[in-house]
């Protein structure tokens, strides 16, 4: 009785056709690349972001030990570019040279003013020679230069992530259309017999896209899982270039930096573009039908 | 329930006229023989009585709707009230003989304990009620055409077209076949059978329409 059920609810022999083995399979493998290309965007935002601010305070002036600094403050601050100048903390600076100096510091420190800029500069270089100019004995520290060139490979590495993002649903898609029409192939007298009985073009089509956006569904939730251990290496990997420390085993894994919202869209997205597509795959084709 | 009105069919745009002409009225609740010799148009006349093609000219009128001013999309209900009975069956193999004979039931969207009833009753009615298990490839071909019967008429339709019923079976099992289509008529069923089968025509005198290469030559 339960097979006559299930039978009964699937007249035209979808489990069949629409098998669950292919393109589930099909679909999580693109899942996968989805995820991966998804937490790269994300990945490559968050680093473009975190440049931004780097490359805000990129420039440091630095003054002989004992020299006077209102004066280059005063002439820095009135330079448009910079926002704002400020004179790196002693102790700060002490912390930070311990390491190599030791605690007891004997040699005197030099003078080292932060700069935080009003906007990137196109051409750190100059703004360096200009600021060296107005300010005697400083040396102008433009790493700055670095950190824009690397905000802009982010930049681009975001775009291209977004593209094949796009690409990676348009290849779906096809793949999820051929699927449907060798479904249609093969059911091609049920379809018929089903029309000739009285059933609607939104009962067929939703009984394609139904199965369609199940499947579809399916391997895209498999891909997501796949991808997320592997995301999660990744973050540990990266984890140190953001201050945090490498993980010591599966579950220390940095597992909350993972674009979490993002991947659990994957798997409804991927089922609503191929719910779509079987709609429109066979919305198309039953219109040839009287 | 049935008017034909100067009715022409071609298949295709530039492709000859294979119906010309067709005036007539089928009563509610008559039984007609549709004659004809091979390629006179009695397929496609059926055709068009069950919605499965579209006159290219005049007014078809089924069940009182009239076809050339209806949207297809409120084709799907008037089928629903259309029974039909191929030649060559279309039963769906993939499914036994009970959920063939539920189809239009659930295609119509009804409660599961009603299918169930109905479709016990209808196998009950042409004797294949021990088969409902059976796959349709198991069955002989009387058998065949009978689960095909209980499919057209489960939903108690108004009119009941068969093409060729007959056509794949001895005679024994035509006969059966026949005797299931005329007590739909005699319950009141609106009945046209199309066949070759002149000994079955002259067992069950009845009225009919004769078509000649497209067009009806007599009608009583
Ligand atoms: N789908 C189609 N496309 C083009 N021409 C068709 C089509 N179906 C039928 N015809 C043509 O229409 C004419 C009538 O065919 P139809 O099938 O209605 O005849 P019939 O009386 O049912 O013949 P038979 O007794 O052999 O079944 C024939 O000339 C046939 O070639
Ligand atoms: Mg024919």
């Amino acid at each position: 009785m339960t097979l006559r059920r299930a039978r009964g609810r699937d007249p035209l022999g979808l489990r069949r056709v629409l098998s669950d083995r292919l393109l589930p399979a099909l679909v999580g493998a693109m899942g996968l690349l989805a995820a991966l290309t998804l937490a790269g965007a994300r990945g490559a935002a968050d680093l473009a972001s975190r440049w931004e601010g780097g490359a805000a305070t990129a420039l440091t002036v630095q003054l002989a030990p004992g020299a006077a600094t209102d004066r280059a403050l005063a002439v820095l601050e009135a330079m448009p570019e910079i926002a704002e100048a400020r004179l790196a903390d002693p102790a700060r600076l002490a912390a930070l040279l311990r390491p190599w100096l030791g605690d007891a510091i004997a040699i005197p420190l030099p003078k080292v003013i932060e700069l935080r800029l009003a906007r990137l500069p196109a051409d750190p270089a100059a703004l360096a020679g200009r600021i060296a100019a107005l300010v005697p004995g400083a040396q102008v520290e433009a790493h700055g230069v670095w950190v824009a060139r690397l905000l802009a490979l982010a930049r681009s590495l975001q775009a291209v992530a977004v593209a094949a993002l796009v690409l990676v649903a348009g290849i779906a898609t096809a793949v999820i259309a051929v699927a449907v029409r060798a479904g249609i192939a093969a059911r091609r007298d049920a379809i018929a017999v089903l029309h000739a009985l009285g059933a609607t073009d939104a009962d067929i089509a939703g009984r394609f896209a139904g199965r369609v956006a199940w499947l579809v569904g399916l391997g895209a939730f498999g891909g997501t899982v796949v991808a997320a251990p592997i995301l999660a290496g990744f973050a540990d990997m990266a984890a140190p270039l953001s201050g945090g420390r490498v993980a010591e085993g599966l579950l220390d894994l940095p597992w909350q930096r993972l674009p979490w919202a993002e991947l659990a869209l994957l798997p409804p997205a991927a089922a609503l573009i191929g719910w779509v597509t079987a709609q429109v795959t066979l919305r198309l084709w039953l219109r040839r039908l009287p | 329930m049935v008017r034909f009105a100067e009715v022409g069919l071609r298949y295709g745009e530039s492709a000859p006229e294979v119906l010309r002409d067709l005036s007539f009225v089928l009563e509610p609740g008559s039984f007609h023989w549709l004659l004809g010799a091979s390629g006179a148009g009695k397929t496609s006349l059926l055709r068009l009585m069950h919605l499965a093609a579209r006159a290219t000219r005049g007014e078809v009128e089924v069940l009182g709707v009239a076809l050339s001013r209806t949207r297809r999309a409120a084709l799907p209900a008037l089928r629903r009230r259309v029974g039909v009975v191929y030649q060559d069956f279309r039963l769906l193999p993939h499914l036994p003989v009970f959920d063939n004979v539920a189809l239009p039931l659930r295609v119509a969207g009804r409660a599961p304990h009603q299918i169930r009833a109905d479709v016990t009753e209808i196998l009950r009615w042409v004797g294949l009620a021990p088969k409902a298990d059976a796959m349709p490839a198991a069955l002989s071909g009387g058998e065949q055409q009978r689960v095909a019967i209980a499919r057209a008429v489960v939903m108690r339709p108004a009119l009941l077209v068969a093409d060729e019923p007959t056509g794949n079976l001895d005679i024994p099992q035509a006969r059966r076949v026949l005797s299931l289509l005329r007590e739909m008529h005699r319950l009141g069923t609106t009945v046209v059978v199309a066949t070759h089968a002149e000994t079955l025509v002259a067992e069950y005198p009845a009225a009919s329409l004769r078509l000649d290469a497209g067009r009806l030559v007599s009608h009583g």
